[in-house]
């Protein structure tokens, strides 16, 4: 089976199901925002959603992360983690599993992280196709990742009364296989998948004012752009925009003692660029000093050095940093101004 | 893709746990500076290449990237020389010897040795940029017939602050290895030059095209230290630098040693001015 149709009516049925299978991590509410949260009443899942506050990377990526456990006194190291537990995240948007590929590059690259490898092991991804903008913020469709690209196990898409769900994985194909109520889609069922992405193709258009190659090429040239300087005069150093973005994964390691002073944990914790510490060093040398050149760094790490180092944007269009700026930075106003004189077709 | 079968051997091992150093030596050597010799279990060799880092952990303090200042060809131990600047290390200094570190590594891309056999080589060594340099030192000392003539060029504040003094007597006689040393401040008993370090270079009588010039200092001293060194025509691979950074993982992930698109622990530490040149900024400031 690879397209399957689920009655909205069904549900819940298939939540409760889920949920006796592994942990099951689906969108609420919370006030007028939406956040991640394990599932405890399934009548509590959101599907119609804006970005979660947090993308899902706090399940993959845990803000804080257990590494070592250790004993000082004999010197002894052991794994912090004993077993990675079965999870599944439902209704992950398509930004978000980019984020997620995103995240694979650089944890599965050569010397591979052991927790990151782990942790996607035991996780399953079910996503949902957006077929309208969630706000302005968002520039998913110039990202190209307003589309299912892959990197999901299952792929539930609204065509009214029914889902299509696409299985793309064995995993997926297990969490469908024996329910009555997922049949095999029918000829009709795919037709109207068809009519709504004809709608959806209206509904998006590219919200960067040049194509992603000018992007870089734009970035390529913009080192010492003036751009920079009127970002970091608006910044306030918060890390928001670091805390909320898929595909930041900087990180700090922090040892943890026990009251016994002799056995204790060593973690990670998310760290962000914007922090002014980030880059100094013991004898107080900084590498990156001011908010104009740690913006520029944070920028440069979506749209220049991940083209270069892993062939990908890490700029997923999910628009969280600008949702989440204290200082109202917009990415895409950021973009538009370094794009300036970058038009459509004419190299600069 | 890699195979999934590697994939799982490799998922059951961890790179973030340090392996067990033991304190064998330690000493003040400087007011500020202590020199550590550490053996791993089993005295087993670190196997690192001159200019490559340990990661050093005192649990309940942290870590952090830490030059080897030993040469491989040091065998059964490693030697580290750290200045007491930061929680860490000023936790490292209260260790003496019998005292038990967590050492990860060895880390980066050392000096290129292997491309520097046949040469004449120039050491550049500013303040604490004698130590990794040490480890080349020490290398070339026990490899000297590969090599061409050595020169090294040490700049430090005061005479007090020279590490490593009674180890350069004996550098200059057994291995016929010339040393120049200036200091920023000068005492009474002081009988060598005073001044900046670029003060020696246009003194070293050198072929370029056969010459390769190893630098290692403070940031500041760079731009100074290569203008100096491209005005004597070293080509621009065989200007060789190292730098450096915050480090958290030493596995390129964590993002604090990050420079442009580079990540000095994997990449680096060790870079050639070639691999720099085209930098816009963030490695060293290139500006006069």
């Amino acid at each position: 089976m690879k397209y399957a149709v689920l009655a909205k009516r069904d549900l819940n049925k298939w939540l409760e199901n889920l949920k006796r299978k592994a942990h099951l991590y689906a969108p609420r509410k919370k006030e007028n925002q939406f956040v991640f949260r394990p599932v405890k009443d399934v009548r509590s899942v959101c599907l119609d959603y804006i970005p979660t506050i947090l993308p899902p990377k706090k399940y993959y990526f845990p803000q804080k992360e257990k590494l070592v456990r250790y004993s000082i006194k004999p010197f002894k190291t052991t794994k912090a983690i004993q077993s990675f537990e079965d999870f599944i995240l439902f209704g992950v948007h398509t930004c978000d599993i980019a984020g997620i590929q995103c995240m694979d590059v650089i944890f599965r690259e050569s010397p591979e992280d052991p927790n990151y490898l782990n942790r996607k092991n035991t996780m399953t991804i079910i996503g949902i196709e957006c077929l309208e903008y969630c706000d302005e913020y968002a520039s998913c469709a110039s990202m190209a990742n307003h589309d299912p690209r892959g990197g999901y196990d299952i792929m539930m898409v609204d065509i009214g009364k029914k889902f299509i769900i696409h299985i793309n994985s064995q995993k997926g194909e297990g969490l469908v296989a024996g329910l009555d109520y997922i049949k095999q889609a029918k000829k009709i069922d795919m037709e109207a998948l068809d009519s709504v992405r004809d709608k959806k193709k209206k509904a998006f258009r590219p919200e960067f004012p040049v194509p992603l190659p000018k992007v870089y090429e734009a970035f390529d040239n913009s080192f010492d752009s003036p751009v920079w300087k009127d970002v970091g005069k608006k910044c306030v150093a918060c890390g928001n925009c670091t805390a909320v973005c898929p595909t930041c994964y900087c990180f700090d390691v922090v040892d943890d003692t026990e009251l016994s002073f002799n056995e204790g944990l060593r973690y990670r914790i998310w760290n962000s660029c914007q922090m002014d510490d980030f880059a100094k060093v013991a004898g107080d040398e900084d590498f990156r000093k001011g908010r104009d050149s740690r913006q520029r760094h944070r920028y440069y790490r979506k749209f220049k050095y991940p083209v270069d180092r892993y062939n990908r944007f890490f700029c997923t269009g999910c628009g969280r940093c600008s949702r989440a700026c204290m200082a109202k930075i917009s990415l895409k106003d950021t973009i538009s101004a370094i794009t300036a004189g970058y038009a459509k077709g004419a190299s600069k | 893709m890699i195979d999934r079968e590697i994939l799982l051997e490799k998922m059951k091992t961890s790179p973030y746990r340090p392996m067990r150093g033991k304190i064998v030596e330690a000493e003040m050597v400087t007011d500020k500076e202590k020199f550590f010799r550490i053996k791993l279990k089993g005295d087993i060799n670190l196997s690192h290449e001159p200019g490559q880092f340990v990661m050093l952990s005192i649990f309940g303090f942290g870590e952090a990237p830490i030059s080897i200042c030993s040469s491989p060809t040091d065998k059964g131990y490693f030697e580290l020389t750290v200045r007491d600047a930061g929680s860490l290390t000023s936790a490292l200094h209260r260790l003496g010897k019998g005292d038990v570190v967590g050492i990860r590594g060895p880390f980066g891309k050392g000096f290129p040795v292997d491309n520097m056999f046949g040469f004449d080589i120039i050491i550049v060594a500013g303040g604490l940029g004698i130590v990794p340099l040490r480890s080349l030192i020490r290398y070339i000392m026990h490899n000297r017939n590969d090599f061409g003539n050595i020169q090294i060029l040490l700049g430090c504040k005061t005479p007090k602050d020279m590490l490593f003094r009674d180890e350069a007597k004996e550098w200059m006689k057994r291995a016929e290895i010339k040393f120049n040393c200036t200091v920023d401040k000068a005492d009474p008993d002081w009988k060598g030059n005073a001044g900046l370090i670029t003060g020696l270079i246009p003194g070293v009588d050198i072929n370029p095209a056969r010459t390769y010039a190893v630098a290692v200092g403070p940031p500041v001293m760079y731009r100074f230290v290569i203008a100096e060194l491209i005005k004597k025509s070293i080509p621009d691979h065989q200007i060789v630098v190292s730098l450096e950074r915050r480090m958290r993982c030493g596995l390129g992930k964590c993002g604090h040693c990050q420079m442009e698109g580079t990540y000095v622990c994997q990449t680096g530490p060790v870079f050639t001015y070639n691999q720099l040149k085209d930098f816009k900024g963030e490695c060293y400031e290139k500006t006069l």
